[in-house]
């Protein structure tokens, strides 16, 4: 904990109220920007902020403020902050909760609450914050009395960012908000119930040395928590060190260079050939930091077969959840990778099983049918990445649009990569994008969305041309729900219940409703010019893209099978490109 | 299988929400929790009994419950030599012609009539669940109006030396 200067300590024993030690205590923590929403409850902590000058951005929905919040803590890798009131606007970001709870991101959440007299009655704008959150977070808490609010702003802020990250809340009563207390900030957290293991037991990593150097075909399986660790650096010494190819899940992508020749793609569900029949083949398999999701792994009976498993995490809980699990490691990703790699065993022969691979990659390439007169979702993409030079900040909601994005765009460097993953969140990317770009000012946010995602939080375009942050607003238009419809076409028989939206508003002119200039394409020389024209303006630019509206995502594990029964894969030379 | 869990937590407002909802949420199920103070101040002790299909799943429990910030301690006791105890009250149809048939039933389990009145009796018997269980049922032909049990409480002895996974038979 950093010591405070002397200055400090005296204002920080000072008497004030609620609001202002929420105020203070936030300076105290580095926050940078709050996303929220004021209402009735939390009136008086708004009053402080006002008089205060705090950076507070005020989305249109709460939805948004939390959403905002992921995509800032995502690219920032510091704690995310919001403010919502009692009620209403608390139960707004139940999903941005959950969203931030299944992919590990740092967020501390103030909600206002009735005052303590009339918790329990019914009061107008009451709801059970505590009771509704407390499966959707990291931990929560409700301030009965002004004494324990710095103590428990210091836990949370800690909670939330140490261990595996996650979402902490704080719910906070009116009155305890214009009550007066002590402030003192400058205390230690003690929690004996929490405290996550960081380093590597030395022994079980001997144990992943042995097995590496014994292996023939090891395959490491990269998640989030290299990123979450800030180790995607030690990621690559290792994988070169030891000569061992990586895939990624979907979202570690960028956690491992796109373009490197150890690099096999990403795996699961929509993932590459060559990286799924090496999970397939794999006579080893290193998992830093994924938690073998089920989008992941596929059918569990086929998963990994003829593999030896190790699985390093940080949380303990998720060794051998889903996955049984011969080398435990319960560790930071960096701290394991650095024993790894200092540990140095022989290292693998892995010459005939990467030439198997790299010849999988030649002969089984991701591909799309490039097609006159219209645009190819696959295609756009890949504009997108040649014009940006595969360095923007990408975020998305949650369907093809974005399985489309996590294969053509490539992810060189860690945290350009911002998306919904096991909660799979429609209305994300928008808001996310927000949160992104003020994370990075001078980075280049692009938000690939789809039409029916677009359509659950694009009030926030608001935002994005008041603060006039230079995102460009991609949707993938394909007048659909296009992953339901897609299913639904495989699955179902071709019944498409309720996945088609034929009319859908002129989006170009909604964006003009909000003051900043839409483009609409609807072929690819089209497509090529208003994506020119839009990365050439110097502010936010909403671009309507009218795709391909049948174009399916392949390759694809359908539901229920292995890894290895993928659809949708061709040979090189049986394409016609 | 029937696993005992014991756990020590923070004493704090919603700490057994918390924990039965990481049940509810997972699936588990609880066959019984008991609930009560410790020595030490604002720590309480919670024994579960749950049934699971197989180690992997006991192993998870465990683990999810160790993630919950207010618990500090966990720990599967079922294969040790442990002390489980539960208590129960069990309300007896009976006609003062019968009584004196009763007390001279519960005699050998060290159960107590703990309230009279013209047609019932009130038992108290503490003991492992299989012997609560015993009584109940050898109470039954009489017609019982109600029961209430505690649920198990238990935690390790304090010698381990008789530790087996065979089971120790209780003594009372």
């Amino acid at each position: 904990m950093a010591k405070m200067k002397v200055e400090e300590q005296v204002r920080t024993k000072a008497r004030m109220s609620g609001s202002l030690m929420l105020i203070e205590a936030l300076k105290a923590e580095n926050v940078e920007v709050i996303f929220g929403y004021p209402g009735g409850a939390v009136l008086p902590l708004y009053d402080e902020l006002y008089k205060a000058g705090v950076f507070h951005v005020l989305t249109r929905h709460e939805q948004g403020a939390i959403h905002a919040a992921e995509g800032y803590a995502r690219i920032s890798g510091k704690p995310g902050v919001v403010i919502a009131t009692s009620g209403p606007g608390a139960t707004n970001i139940v999903t941005g909760l959950t969203d931030a709870m299944m992919d590990s991101l740092p967020l501390v959440v103030f909600t206002g609450q009735v005052a303590t007299s009339v918790i329990g009655s019914d009061a107008f704008q009451e709801a059970d914050v505590v009771g509704i959150t407390m499966p959707i977070t990291k931990h929560n808490y409700q301030v009965r009395d002004i004494s324990e609010l710095p103590k428990i702003i210091k836990e949370a802020f800690h909670i939330a960012t140490t261990g595996r990250p996650g979402p902490v809340l704080i719910d906070i009563p009116k009155d305890v908000t214009t009550a007066e207390g002590e402030f003192d900030y400058d205390q230690d957290v003690h929690l004996p119930g929490y405290q996550p293991t960081t380093q590597p037991n030395h022994w079980q990593i001997r144990r992943l040395v042995e097995a590496v150097s014994q292996s023939k075909r090891p395959v490491i399986l990269a998640g989030a928590g290299v990123l979450h660790a800030n180790a995607a650096d030690e990621l690559r010494q290792y994988a070169e060190q030891q000569k061992i190819p990586v895939v990624h899940t979907l979202l570690g992508l960028g956690g491992f260079p796109a373009d490197h020749p150890l690099f096999l793609g990403m795996a699961g569900m929509h993932g590459t050939y060559t990286a799924n029949m090496a999970l397939y083949e794999c006579d080893l398999l290193i998992n830093i930091g994924a938690r073998f999701d089920d989008r992941v792994t596929g059918n569990l009976k086929y998963f990994a077969p003829k593999a030896t498993v190790a699985h390093i995490d940080i949380d303990p809980a998720e060794i051998g959840k889903n996955v049984p699990t011969k080398i435990p490691i319960v560790s930071d990703a960096k701290a394991a990778l650095h024993e790894l790699i200092d540990q140095q065993g022989k290292p693998a022969d892995t010459a005939a099983w990467l030439a198997q691979l790299d010849e999988w990659k030649r002969r089984f390439p991701l591909y799309y049918e490039p097609e006159e007169g219209t645009i190819k979702p696959q295609k756009l993409i890949e504009m997108i990445y040649e014009l940006t030079g595969g360095e923007a900040i990408v975020t998305t909601d949650v369907g093809q649009h974005q399985m489309w994005a996590a294969q053509y765009y490539k992810f060189n460097r860690p945290n350009r990569w911002v998306t919904s993953g096991g909660l799979g969140t429609m209305g994300f990317g928008l808001p996310a994008a927000i949160g992104a770009q003020l994370a990075d000012r001078s980075a280049t946010v692009v938000s690939i969305v789809g039409d029916g995602g677009f359509q659950m939080t694009f009030q926030e375009l608001s935002v994005i041309q008041e603060l006039q942050l230079p995102i460009k607003v991609v949707i993938v238009n394909n007048q659909a729900l296009g992953m339901v419809r897609q299913w639904q076409e495989l699955f179902y028989d071709k019944r498409y219940s309720h996945s088609l939206i034929p009319n859908q508003p002129d989006f170009v002119k909604l964006a003009e409703a909000y003051g900043m200039p839409g483009l609409r394409a609807k072929t690819e020389a089209e497509a090529a010019e208003v994506l020119k024209q839009a990365f050439a303006i110097d502010g936010p630019v909403l671009l309507d893209f009218h795709v391909r509206a049948d174009e399916n995502v392949y390759p694809m594990v359908a539901p229920g099978k292995g890894l290895h029964e993928m659809v949708g894969v061709k040979a090189c030379e049986e394409l016609s490109q | 299988m029937r696993r005992i869990i014991t756990m020590t937590v923070n004493n704090r407002p919603g700490v057994l929400n918390r924990i039965t909802g990481l049940f509810t949420k997972r699936h588990y199920n609880i066959e019984s929790i008991t609930v009560g103070h410790t020595e030490i101040d604002g720590v309480s002790r919670m024994t579960f009994v749950v049934n699971v299909d197989d180690e992997r799943i006991a192993e998870q429990i465990i683990k999810q419950l160790n993630k919950q910030i207010d618990v500090l301690k966990v720990s599967d006791i079922t294969d040790q030599a442990i002390v489980a105890r539960e208590l129960a009250l069990v309300k007896v149809a009976a006609a003062p012609a019968i009584r004196q048939e009763i007390y001279t039933l519960i005699e050998p389990f060290r159960a107590s009539i703990v309230d009279v009145s013209k047609d019932s009796l009130v038992i108290q018997v503490t003991g492992e669940p299989e012997k609560v269980e015993a009584l109940i049922e050898l109470l039954r032909p009489y017609g019982i109006k109600e029961v209430a049990r505690t649920g198990t409480t238990a935690f390790t002895r304090g010698a381990q030396k008789a530790a087996t996974s065979q089971k120790t038979a209780f003594i009372i």
